[in-house]
């Protein structure tokens, strides 16, 4: 027939081009709480959050503030690229604290050091098999595995026996922390050998998420892995008929998901030149709450890496403001909590009104 | 009333089929269907040949979408064979099917609300640049290009297809649906109720389509509860009932009367008589 009635219902405007990416509006958010501290700062502390004030230091910013924001996130930030994409299939995450606890564990037991101040060190895990001053690579290829190996049996439960992610994950969350305490028997493990030190030592953690960001912003957004990591999110049942294998795709991220937890806790242990059972506790909470307030959707398929990256910049900012502000860790927790529940009822908000339109 | 094509089917369980396929391009013999104790679909011989439009059926329940679902092979048939495109098929599963060139819009849309058109059209058969297994790198260009010669090729204008199909009209949705099978070059199209949902002009827009399709020679089979549609868009009409095939109909042979006669179960042709 005539080519007007093919057109309709698409001559309209074009919806996605009036609508801002959700990152943009994350960015303007992380302005806007910069700016909100910088002026509680100059009213009630009589300080500058954001630039310089002392004179007998150079640079325009508070140069120490800002590394103090990224370096603090970085860790917490590696483990929320993996909880990421599985909230990108749908899922959730809630083991990676725990795994990052437990790796550290025995990966540091594997990197610590025959001698202290030249006295044997006879209190390392492994010192009478002999197992100390090993080459750094041991610990490292130890950690990705372990952390690997988790990440592999939620995939599998959640895959294969169809139990909720919540349940497999928070399943794997008590067994891991109790794996972390059963291994030392509650004891720290200290004293890393220097090479192994190095891995998590300054900026370390920082170049290392901002590398890893990159590289998942990438296979997300260029490979069929991020395509269909999407579709699943999307819409599952269509991704199964479109004959996307869906329950190795699923086994697949959450394998990633713990590869990044055991990446964080080789990180986390070095630079803290000690792992105890009791690490990571919360993270994988801290860790949601960074994708969520990136404007990853909870219901699947909506967010990028960019987005967690900036989710991340503002839970930084938000800790460090408060702390710059003077204020009790009590209402630091207390916010951090409001803020989660308020970025998700942004996005169901945001979502009803896409529902809305169409 | 009965017609030629299907009076040399006899449903025999031969491994060969019973009759020489020519110019069939999908036939069934004996195709069954159990859930458990229900039989869903009961000893179904079907064909289509090529270049033809045939419409399915029936009440709600009476097997349609579970004869689809069959030989797209998004179930396991319990028994019966299957012969598409001159050969015994066994698919053992969705892609298998879609890659020997059966190409379904289903009846819940089988889209990604927030991938864009490209991305959807090519879902789990992505164009590559590099094989790196799951980590493949993507070829955006190719499909994007490709996505416009498949809309262009049925008459489908979208804006801009890299919206995202949740910012799209459910007219819009549907034509992406379509649009997928005239990207592919499928050898057979089925459509289960695709303008179920649509409003008039978006039907009109659809029903377009489907005539695009049917003068560029592409068999289709339609599910279709909507009689005039079906009389515009077909050239025959099998009737399902209870799982079982009751009557298939030439177009000229029959009028709207008559077939919803078959549907309620009014009347059956005598060679389906085993189905009332």
């Amino acid at each position: 027939m005539s080519d007007t009635s093919h057109g309709v219902g698409g001559l309209s405007f074009d919806r996605s081009k009036r609508t801002l990416p959700a990152e943009a509006g994350v960015a303007i958010a992380l302005v806007l709480i910069v700016v909100v501290f910088e002026l509680l700062g100059r009213v009630l502390m009589h300080d500058s959050f954001l630039f310089n004030t002392r004179e007998n230091v150079p640079g325009i910013f508070n140069q120490a503030r800002l590394q103090i924001i990224i370096l603090q996130v970085s860790i917490i930030g590696i483990i929320a690229l993996g909880v990421t994409q599985v909230i990108l299939t749908g899922g959730i995450d809630l083991s990676s604290g725990s795994v990052v606890g437990m790796t550290a564990m025995i990966a540091m037991s594997f990197a610590q050091a025959g001698q202290i101040n030249g006295m044997d060190n006879t209190r390392a895990v492994f010192f009478d098999r002999g197992w100390v001053d090993l080459p750094v690579i041991i610990p490292v290829v130890i950690g990705l595995l372990c952390g690997t190996a988790c990440g592999l049996i939620n995939g599998l439960f959640i895959a294969y026996t169809k139990i909720p992610p919540f349940i497999a994950t928070l399943g794997m969350m008590v067994s891991a922390r109790g794996l972390a305490k059963w291994w030392t028997a509650g004891q720290p493990v200290s004293f890393p050998t220097p090479g192994y030190a190095s891995i998590g030592a300054g900026m370390m953690p920082v170049i290392i998420f901002a590398c890893l960001a990159i590289l998942f912003h990438l296979i997300l957004k260029y490979t069929v892995y991020g395509k269909h990591t999407y579709a699943i999110g999307s819409n599952e049942a269509a991704a199964r008929m479109s004959g996307i294998n869906v329950a190795r795709h699923k086994v697949l991220v959450y394998t990633l998901a713990g590869l990044l937890g055991g990446i964080a806790a080789i990180v986390l242990s070095s630079k803290n030149l000690t792992a105890q059972a009791g690490m990571g506790v919360m993270y994988e909470l801290d860790a949601i709450a960074m994708a969520v307030i990136g404007g990853i959707s909870l219901s699947g398929g909506r967010g990028t890496i960019l987005g967690t990256v900036l989710g991340a910049l503002i839970f930084g900012v938000i800790i460090s403001g408060f702390t710059f502000l003077r204020l009790d860790a009590y209402y630091q927790e207390m916010v951090k909590g409001a803020i989660i529940v308020g970025a998700v009822v942004l996005d169901q908000w945001r979502q009803r009104r896409v529902a809305a339109r169409s | 009333m009965a017609s030629d094509i299907q009076t040399d089917i006899s449903g025999a369980d031969a491994p060969a089929p019973s009759a020489p396929l020519g110019d069939v391009i999908l036939r069934t013999e004996g195709l069954t269907k159990h859930y458990g104790g229900v039989h869903a679909l009961v000893d179904c011989n079907f064909e289509i040949r090529k270049g033809e439009h045939v419409a399915i059926m029936g009440d709600n329940g009476a097997g349609k979408s579970t004869f689809v679902r069959q030989i797209t092979a998004v179930e396991k048939r319990t028994a019966g064979k299957v012969w598409f495109n001159g050969q015994y098929v066994d698919f053992d599963g969705p892609l298998a099917a879609r890659e020997a060139g059966i190409e379904t819009v289903f009846q819940t849309l089988a889209l990604a609300d927030h991938l864009d058109v490209p991305d959807n059209l090519f879902l789990g058969r992505e164009i590559r640049k590099f094989n790196l297994g799951p980590f493949s790198i993507l070829d955006y260009k190719a499909m994007r290009e490709a996505t416009k010669r498949g809309l262009e090729r049925t008459g489908v204008k979208i804006p801009n297809i890299r919206n995202t199909i949740q910012n799209m009209s459910g007219g819009q949705r549907q034509c992406v649906a379509i649009a997928r099978t005239a990207t592919f070059h499928s050898k057979l199209t089925i459509m289960d109720e695709p303008t179920a949902a649509l409003g008039v002009q978006e039907t009109a827009q659809v029903e377009n389509i489907i005539r695009t399709l049917k003068e560029q020679g592409e068999p289709l089979i339609l599910i279709s509860h909507n009689m005039r549609q079906v009389m515009d868009l077909c050239d025959r009409i099998v009737v399902w009932r209870r799982g079982r095939i009751c009557a298939n109909l030439r177009k000229e042979d029959t009028d709207g009367e008559d077939v919803v006669a078959y549907i309620t179960g009014a009347k059956t042709q005598p060679e389906y008589d085993t189905a009332a």
